[in-house]
């Protein structure tokens, strides 16, 4: 049990430290914000009573001391400076290793809360006032009587008590333990603030049958010596054995915040409930809707076949109900992907300090979501990019002078929602791609030869494979060609794509492309030569015939006029080595990606369904055309058509048309 | 250890029966354009799509029509660290026997058609010889070879 509390307890400062980290960042912009200063307070609280409740004894100390900084802070006594936030965020790290590594890590305490103080408050900084020192023992039948020390435990921390520690010398052994005593005692400090009478308050009930010693800590010298006697471990949580509330309740674990609410109502914005669930219940939910949206599917088909209207009528209900609980289902695993673009503010701070230039990040699009595994894969590639646009991107502040340019150089995180992909961008404002020296590292590392023709597209790409670098030197962010590459395949594992465009001396944009979903699509069902495929629904923008001209191979134009633009087309049945025979009134589907267009010629429009996506095996993970696979209403297996690929394969087959002319023309 | 023993292509084969889950008879299969002939299909599976593979192309069999005796065997086998399920097909199953791995012997050098990479071993059974495929390396050089040639494809 100590297990999962501790793992509750890891969850919820790991999301209390991140909170804590955006406050502070939010501050560095806004230091005059009380309404920030409040929220940092409280985070620093919330951490300390929950460490202080879950035996993180090293932690409380720390974050106490921590807190009563940011306590001076917020009464006003000192402004919060540039200093400030730097230490702040320094603590904010040395948090977590307090978590991890209790023992390791305290001490480094001492010296940090040293510089905190210093910075917030120079020579203001008195010693903390003394406080009270507090010994108690509850009387033994307490459980039985139906008392929660945990409670006691919680009002104490909310009065400001900094390292409870249980006192386990009593405990009898095993043998002997009745788990319904409580043998355990407990030890705290306390402000000096805090009265005598308050503290007192909460024991009222406890009295009559209880060891109780208040001390001012300051009469106690000799308290540090019972503070830490040798002998006993560190204080574990409340010991099971002898709680009488069975306990994995997550509600217990803050214990501090629930009455802080009426302070915080200013700050945030109100939260709607949530609850935290596995992740793999989710998957599994997923996979039950993926079987009933196919059971559908041959529902549907066998309605169709019978006709029978009343058959027919609950057919449609079902499909309604089914692809209701799909989008349901989806929405629960979609994320914003603002919760990973909060860790890039930092991350971008401190790359402006390492590399001294000074940069201005901006977000947008935060509130676009994505499904939560595509999200968290995307945080690395994402590091990758915006380390090399403030490394290799971004000019020092004296060339951009030089150039024209403001010191201070922006890069830009964007997400949108382009049909069925979400599209994030990185823009920089720096000196752009160099073609010319993209072209002659790739062909000094031999990725390329020297007469080859590559577009400019084609050319940019080449960063992306491994071992490229053009870094003249090797600094400890990039230069190592070790990176880029890593995005790209994970960017392939998640079916998206990457582009790049650049203007030299105006700066560079990556654009990652994305699928929506993993899981289940609208379908568009075609056929080609008798065999069944599927287009994501999203990424069709149309279905035209095809003109009789282009109803046999061999025009070398192969480009259809849809109401005055020019659109490739690809010929599926070549692409796929179908050798029925062509059928007359063939029809082209136009489906987009990336804002390009292309045409696929296909013998006859099925119709559209719900598809649920089934990954391809490993054995056929190198097939560039398929995003993945599904199962028809009548059982039979249909692959997904990745549009992206087909989109690519059908510019490339256009660049390679206009260089021939171009050619010729030259 | 026990084996599944199955004809294809003329010869007897035996699949070690740990890593046999079920045996089929034949669904429909859809063709995987661009996936050459060993693993060139993929079949439903009680709902999950599964690869189905014909061992003839890397035995260099001749491919014949299907006859009511033939199967698909789905088999999950350890490629590359993951448990992956595939499906072979097999012109007729036999039954289950066992088979002592002592009594194998190694392919000889000449005067056999087969790949020695692929082969584990030679067994008796019933006064004939079978073949015991080394799967685990077949599929797993069937994998890189596809993505192999999709480089290839690419860099045309």
């Amino acid at each position: 049990m100590d297990e999962e509390i501790g793992g509750l307890f890891r969850q919820e400062a790991a999301e209390l430290m991140a909170s804590l980290e955006r406050g502070l960042l939010d501050l560095e912009r806004a230091p005059k914000d009380r309404a920030i200063i409040d929220a940092v307070f409280r985070d620093l609280h919330t951490i300390k009573g929950s460490g202080a409740m879950f035996g993180f004894a090293a932690l409380a100390r720390f974050v106490h001391e921590f807190e009563s900084v940011f306590d001076n802070l917020r009464q006003g006594t000192h402004g919060v400076d540039q200093a400030v936030i730097a230490v702040a965020l320094r603590s904010c790290d040395h948090i977590g290793r307090l978590i991890e590594a209790p023992e390791g890590a305290e001490a480094a305490s001492a010296e940090l809360l040293d510089a905190l103080r210093l910075a917030a408050s120079g020579e203001t900084a008195a010693a903390p006032p003394p406080g009270w020192s507090l010994v108690f023992r509850l009387g033994r039948q307490v459980l039985r009587l139906g008392g929660n020390p945990r409670l006691l435990l919680a009002e104490l921390a909310e009065l400001g008590a900094a390292d409870i520690r249980a006192r386990l010398a009593a405990i009898p052994a095993l043998d002997a333990l009745d788990p319904q005593d409580c043998c355990t005692g407990w030890q705290a400090s306390l402000p000096a603030t805090v009265p005598q009478t308050a503290i007192e308050d909460i024991f009222l009930f406890y009295r009559d049958d209880m060891q109780f010693n208040l001390q001012d800590a300051a009469s106690a010298p000799d308290l540090p010596a019972a503070a830490q006697p040798p002998a006993e471990a560190p204080a574990p949580p409340v010991p099971a054995p002898s709680d009488p509330v069975p306990v994995p309740d997550p509600a217990v674990a803050p214990p501090a915040p629930v009455r802080e609410a009426p302070a915080a109502a200013p700050a945030n914005p109100p939260v709607a409930e949530t609850m935290r669930v596995e992740t793999g219940r989710l998957d599994e939910l997923m996979d039950r809707v993926g079987e009933l949206v196919i059971a559908e599917a041959r529902l549907s088909a066998l309605a169709q076949r019978f006709g029978d209207p009343s058959l027919l009528a609950v057919t449609e209900d079902i499909q309604r109900l089914s692809s209701g609980m799909r989008n349901a289902t989806m929405s629960i695993r979609m994320v914003p992907i603002g919760s990973i673009m909060g860790r890039f503010r930092r991350l971008m701070r401190d790359l402006s300090q390492t590399l001294g230039k000074p940069i201005a990040f901006t977000t947008g699009g935060e509130d676009t979501e994505l499904d939560k595994t595509v999200i968290e894969l995307l945080a690395d590639p994402l590091v990758h990019i915006l380390r090399n646009s403030a490394d290799h991107g971004l000019e020092s502040a004296e060339a951009r002078r030089a150039a024209g340019k403001p010191e201070t150089g922006s890069i830009e995180l964007a997400a949108a929602y382009s049909g069925a992909e979400v599209l994030i961008t990185v823009r920089d404002d720096g000196r752009g791609l160099d073609a010319e020296a993209i072209r002659s590292q790739a062909i000094a590392r031999n990725m390329i030869t020297a007469d080859a023709q590559l577009s400019q597209s084609e050319t940019f790409r080449l960063i992306f494979e491994p071992g490229f670098s053009t870094a003249k030197k090797v600094t400890e962010l990039s230069g190592r060609g070790v990176g880029l590459d890593v995005v790209k395949r994970t960017i392939e594992t998640l079916r998206g794509q990457i582009d790049l465009a650049s203007e030299p001396g105006k700066g560079a944009t990556v654009t990652l492309r994305l699928p929506l979903t993993l899981a289940i699509v609208d379908g568009l069902q075609i056929e080609v030569g008798g065999e069944n495929y599927t287009f994501p629904l999203a990424a069709v923008e149309e279905c035209v015939e095809l003109p009789p001209e282009f109803e046999t191979e061999g025009r070398s134009s192969s480009f259809l006029n849809i109401r005055g633009g020019l659109v490739p087309f690809l010929r599926l049945r070549t692409l796929f080595a179908i050798r029925e025979p062509v059928p007359p009134f063939q029809k082209v589907v136009i489906v987009s990606a990336g804002g390009q267009r292309i045409g696929l010629v296909v013998d006859r429009i099925v119709g559209n369904n719900q598809t649920v996506i089934k990954q391809l095996s490993r054995l056929h993970a190198h097939l560039k055309c398929f995003s993945g696979a599904t199962i028809l209403g009548d059982g039979s297996v249909a692959l997904i058509l990745d549009v992206p690929q087909l989109v690519s394969l059908g510019r490339a087959q256009e660049d390679r048309l206009r260089d021939q002319h171009g050619e010729r023309a030259a | 250890m026990d084996v599944v023993t199955l004809r294809l292509g003329g010869e007897l084969m035996a699949i070690p029966a740990e890593c046999l889950r079920e045996i089929l008879e034949p669904v429909p299969v859809t063709r995987v354009p661009q996936a050459g002939n060993f693993i060139g299909g993929l079949i439903n599976v009680r709902g999950v799509v599964v690869p189905l593979a014909d061992l003839r192309v890397t035995f260099g069999m001749t491919l014949t029509e299907a006859t009511p005796d033939t199967r698909m065997l789905v088999l999950e086998l350890p490629i590359a660290g993951d448990e992956i399920v595939v499906a072979i097909l097999a012109d007729k199953v036999h039954d289950v026997t066992g088979l002592d791995p002592s009594t194998l012997e190694p392919i000889p050098p000449v005067g056999t058609r087969w790949p020695p990479d692929f082969v584990r071993g030679i067994g008796k059974w019933q006064g004939g010889f079978m073949i015991l495929p080394d799967l685990e390396r077949i599929f797993t050089q069937g994998a890189q070879k596809g993505s192999l040639s999709a480089v290839a494809e690419e860099g045309v």
